[in-house]
């Protein structure tokens, strides 16, 4: 269940785990966070490759992150969607501040 | 003349289960499994199980997180219970927490009584949007309840009409 976090130049790579509820946002969240005021990172990636599972509080993670970084232009990216995961974005409007690719 | 057949009420339960657990976190992916297995039976679309298992989810993570107000307690639980009427699934879920005020703003889209824990506010519209019918009983003090509704084999013919 280890998510992966790597920086490549301004951009926060984060390899979404198998199934994401509440019992593990919350640790995500904060491992991003960490990553993206220690780094100074500008850009996060979600790559949900190995997503089969998410929840509202999938949701809460890409909308708190953006939060954070929006303000200073940054922007959120979302690779690898599934049709599950695409539904759930689509569902909660959030296509319109995420750009899946 | 059509006949309409009520499957709410008057159809037979064929199988059922009830479960009772701890209101922790870890517990939320066990709560949904259980019903994705217990469903099985009715031969769902991988589609169907995973909206299901999202709205189960939802209304677990509700229960530990807002009933209960993530407080790690033994006497906090989480009570589910799943009942098989021909191809109808019904499901409901309990807590003893606080319950809710206003039960419609917190079923609004986006609102959130837990802003700071990043909650989304999308749980209700998602238990909604993923199943047939949804009933939220609530009362301050004593508790809520959530009883939700799908029925298997159709979703698949649904979602060729959004298409």
């Amino acid at each position: 269940m280890e998510e992966e976090f790597k920086v490549i130049d301004n951009y926060l790579m984060i390899r979404m785990p198998n199934e994401i509820d509440h019992h593990h946002s919350v640790d995500i969240s904060r491992t991003a966070d960490k990553y993206i005021m220690d780094e100074n990172v500008g850009n996060v990636v979600f790559d949900f490759e190995r997503t089969t599972f998410m929840d509202s509080s999938g949701i809460g993670i890409i909308v708190g992150r953006y939060k954070k970084i929006s303000c200073f232009g940054g922007k959120v990216f979302a690779i690898n969607v599934g049709n599950r995961v695409r539904r759930i974005l689509m569902l909660s409007g959030l296509h319109n501040i995420v750009e899946i690719m | 003349m059509i006949e309409i057949v009520n499957w709410k009420q008057g159809t037979q339960v064929t199988n059922e289960m009830k479960l009772e657990f701890r209101a922790v976190s870890d517990n939320e992916a066990f709560a949904r499994t259980a019903v994705a297995a217990f469903v099985a039976q009715l031969n769902p679309t991988l589609e169907e199980i995973s909206d299901i298992k999202t709205a189960v989810s939802e209304a677990v993570t509700n229960a530990i997180i807002h009933g209960y107000d993530g407080e790690n307690r033994e006497e906090n639980k989480v009570w589910l219970s799943c009942m098989i009427k021909s191809d109808v699934l019904e499901v409901e879920i309990s807590d003893r927490g606080i319950g809710i005020e206003n039960i419609e703003k917190a079923m609004e889209p986006l609102y959130t009584s837990k802003p700071e824990l990043e909650r989304s506010g999308m749980g209700f519209s998602f238990m909604e949007a993923f199943m047939d019918d949804l009933e939220v009983i609530s009362e301050v003090g004593q508790g809520t309840t959530i009883h939700m509704v799908k029925k298997i084999g159709i979703t698949s013919w649904i979602v060729n009409e959004e298409l």
